[in-house]
């Protein structure tokens, strides 16, 4: 009863949950082909992206209100900065997006899965040790009484002011640090997706959304280097 | 109910049965149908929240509840009202469902991401609720510091679900994008496309736009809350003036968030009981786009009297006097459009002209509040909350009601009583002229805004006022009453009950899981009624 001559399309009712994350043979329910899929899935990626650069926008606003307030306090706080880690660091993110960037070019040109899960190894790997360096500081931080709350040992006139831009800092870079967990986490997972077969030259869309959020929280890092470890230099 | 049986139409109702194929469903259209049902509860905790003042305020003293019960009431009104019915109501539950058929696409771009939106919003409503239910909040719904980390209120769990909420928005804003932008059918270029979409593509660039702002700042402000100290804290030169401007960017865009997919839902209902094409089809399209740009620079007008340089304050309120533009532009081609057409007057009509009138009184009492001087005046009196409820209630909720009746019938199958749909609209415009307007006056009078106490003189307004809100709270129940039998004892409504063009008419009522059997190409613009003036497509 339920299969009706005047339906032809009828089979499609059912393809609402069909995963689709093995080797992407036919597209989604609303898509025509797989080129509109991919183009979606990409630009989708870009939209949740100005998303993204939003929520950091009005951290930089806070940033810029109070630093115009008192340049003299975030020049001092930014002294207290250690540049020569946010410097390395800075090295091993972009290192990392160049990998991630021949990842993509791997799964592009049709090379070995191994060679994709090494360039991404690279990536996820550069990602940790800019996390490890990044917890290196504010464990510093903490030490040297440069933590507000838990260790804050800075006195005398326009400590407050201090305080503020190491506010700033903390909710600056760890919400970046954040990010960039979840990029590694991302990362990761593309990592058995490749091992697994799962990308052909035609079908990466997973990978290049991957590609691009991790360039955009590198990007974030860009500016966060500058407007908090270069003040006063 | 005729004894003569039709064949079984499949339909995404009937496609599969159980809780677990709608809560696992990816179907916008089960989705919406789980957005209806948690958005008309929530609905109903907020209206009980403002049926409880309006008992309160009934007699000049603070007899029914004390002043800290008060706050908390007009807390829990305001936040579940705005974050967890006006916000999301029109977009995700008429917009979910709409407009993938409007735009000829068999789901949304993203029906994982649908769905997940809605567990977020599930999950935000429920963090919400047990702030409310655990002892509330006292702060009003805006949050503002530094009293939001000194209430000995519970502000963390009411900010983290509304932060959570926003993810909700951000998401669904996110799909309506990339869908409007990348799943139009064979022919629906971005001139042919109905002015609910247009209206639904503006909604969404702020939702995903202004959203994320709020979601930090609400952060920011709990983590202050915990530990005392932070980012807006005047002891260390802080300044809470500085979450007043981050929180009115988001919650001035907000306010067209709620009210523009009203404005939608009143285009498509004009030329459909007008018979006639919309009258500058294009330009009320762009004027939408026009609000969403101009609405983000004009929310200083919420902080004139906070503290603000004569030179910010006169920029803002030129920008206030601007955006009011593309909104009488709007107003302007719906009247003209009745100009001649073969007008029926069934309820979404009666909603629709209802939100017309409605919107031009709550949008021209917005010229006077743009207006430095007056602004000063009334700031913080009855006067502002009658203003943005003409907004938001006689516009917003008037235009989702109007919504919801004019699409029941592509929703369900069936008609809904038509006598009992024109009665409630009438009375529910009735009720809310008669609970509101008097408020203009009181403000005007002086009368502040947030107390549960008065002085006697303000009384004859005030009982007014509330037995105004005892019918518009009877013209709310009305459709309850008389929506949810009609799935059962409704008429059929077969596919275009209202002989109203657009896609979504094409499909058959309610629409087959994959909403048309063959991809509809389209040849004219949205409101083509032959013979009919229409210069579009």
């Amino acid at each position: 009863m339920a299969e009706s001559s005047l339906r032809p399309m009828n089979a499609l009712g059912d393809t609402h949950s069909v995963e689709t994350s093995g080797a992407h043979a036919a597209p989604d329910l609303q898509f025509e082909n797989l080129e509109q899929q991919h183009a979606t899935r990409v630009f989708g990626m870009w939209i949740f992206l100005v998303t993204e650069l939003m929520l950091f926008g009005a951290l930089f606003l806070m940033y810029t209100v109070y630093r115009a307030f008192y340049p003299a306090a975030f020049a001092e706080g930014s002294r207290h900065l250690d540049l020569a880690l946010g410097g390395i660091n800075t090295a091993v993110l972009i290192v990392s997006s160049l990998c991630i960037a021949l990842a993509i070019h791997a799964a592009r040109t049709s090379a070995k899965r191994s060679q994709l899960a090494l360039w991404l190894l690279a990536a996820a790997v550069l990602g940790i040790v800019f996390m490890v360096i990044k917890g290196y500081e504010y464990f510093l931080h903490y030490q040297n009484g440069e933590m507000p709350v838990f260790n804050w040992t800075l006195t005398g006139a326009g400590a407050g002011h201090v305080q503020l831009f190491f506010w700033l800092y903390f909710a600056m870079t760890g919400v970046h640090a954040i990010h960039l967990s979840i990029g590694i986490a991302l990362v990761g997972i593309m990592i058995l997706r490749a091992l697994l077969g799962n990308f052909k030259p035609n079908a990466y869309t997973p990978l290049e959304m991957t590609g691009l959020y991790w360039h955009f929280v590198d990007i974030i890092w860009i500016f966060l280097l500058p407007l908090l470890y270069l003040i006063a230099r | 109910m005729s004894a003569i049986t039709l064949p079984r139409q499949d339909t995404y109702l009937n496609i599969n049965y159980g809780i677990r194929s709608w809560l696992l469903t990816t179907d916008h259209k089960r989705i919406a149908i789980l957005y209806l049902v948690s958005i008309t509860l929530m609905f109903v905790i907020g209206g009980a929240a403002a049926t409880m003042m309006r008992i309160e305020l009934f007699t000049p003293a603070s007899d029914l509840v004390d002043a800290a019960t008060y706050n908390k009431l007009f807390t829990m009104h305001g936040i579940v009202m705005i974050f967890f019915f006006l916000v999301p109501s029109i977009p995700a539950i008429l917009g979910n469902f709409i407009l993938p058929l409007m735009l000829g696409a068999r789901d949304l771009a993203f029906p994982r991401i649908n769905l997940l939106s809605w567990y977020i919003y599930m999950l935000g409503a429920g963090v919400t609720l047990w702030a409310l239910i655990a002892g509330g909040v006292d702060t009003g719904w805006t949050f503002y510091t530094p009293y939001s980390t000194a209430s000995p209120t519970h502000v963390v769990a009411a900010t983290v679900g509304v932060f959570i909420a926003g993810f909700s928005s951000i998401l669904t804003g996110l799909n309506f994008i990339v869908t409007t932008h990348k799943l139009r059918a064979p022919g629906m270029t971005w001139f042919r496309l109905p002015l609910f979409v247009w209206s639904l593509y503006a909604t969404s660039l702020i939702l995903v736009l202004a959203t994320p702002v709020l979601a930090i700042t609400l952060v920011l402000v709990a983590v202050e809350r915990l530990f005392h100290v932070g980012i807006f804290d005047p002891a260390l030169g802080g300044d809470p003036l500085l979450y007043q401007h981050l929180f009115w960017f988001y919650s001035h865009p907000a306010v067209y968030i709620m009210v523009l997919p009203a404005m939608g839902v009143v285009s498509e209902i004009i030329p459909t009981f007008a018979h006639k094409g919309l009258f500058g089809y294009k330009v009320v399209a762009i004027s939408s786009i026009a609000i969403a740009v101009l609405g983000f620079l004009v929310w200083g007008h919420h902080m004139f009297v906070s503290g603000m340089s004569l030179h910010a304050a006169l920029m803002f309120s030129a920008f206030s006097y601007l955006v009011a533009i593309p909104s009488a532009i709007k107003v302007f081609n719906w009247t003209s459009s009745l100009y001649k057409g073969s007008i029926s007057y069934d309820t979404p009509m009666l909603y629709a002209l209802g939100f017309i009138g409605l919107f031009t009184i709550g949008g021209l009492t917005g010229l006077y509040l743009a207006a430095l001087g007056v602004n000063v005046h009334v700031t913080d009196t009855y006067f502002i909350v009658a203003h943005f409820h003409y907004i938001m209630v006689g516009g917003s909720v008037m235009g989702y009601f109007g919504g919801l009746h004019y699409w029941w019938p592509k929703m369900t199958g069936r008609m809904y009583p038509e006598k009992w749909g024109r009665a409630a609209a009438i009375i529910i415009f009735i009720g809310f002229n008669a609970t509101f307007f008097p408020q203009f006056i009181l403000g005007f009078e002086g009368m502040p805004r947030r107390y549960a106490a008065y002085p006697p003189e303000f009384q004859f307004l005030n009982m007014l006022s509330s037995l105004g809100a005892v019918l518009l709270g009877i013209g709310y129940i009305l459709p309850a009453l008389y929506l949810i039998p009609s799935l059962w004892f409704g008429k059929q409504a077969g596919p275009n009950p209202w002989d109203a063009t657009g896609l979504e008419w094409k499909t058959s009522s309610p629409p087959p899981a994959n909403n048309f059997e063959k991809i509809p190409v389209v040849t004219t613009g949205p409101y083509h009624y032959p013979g009919k003036q229409d210069k579009v497509g």
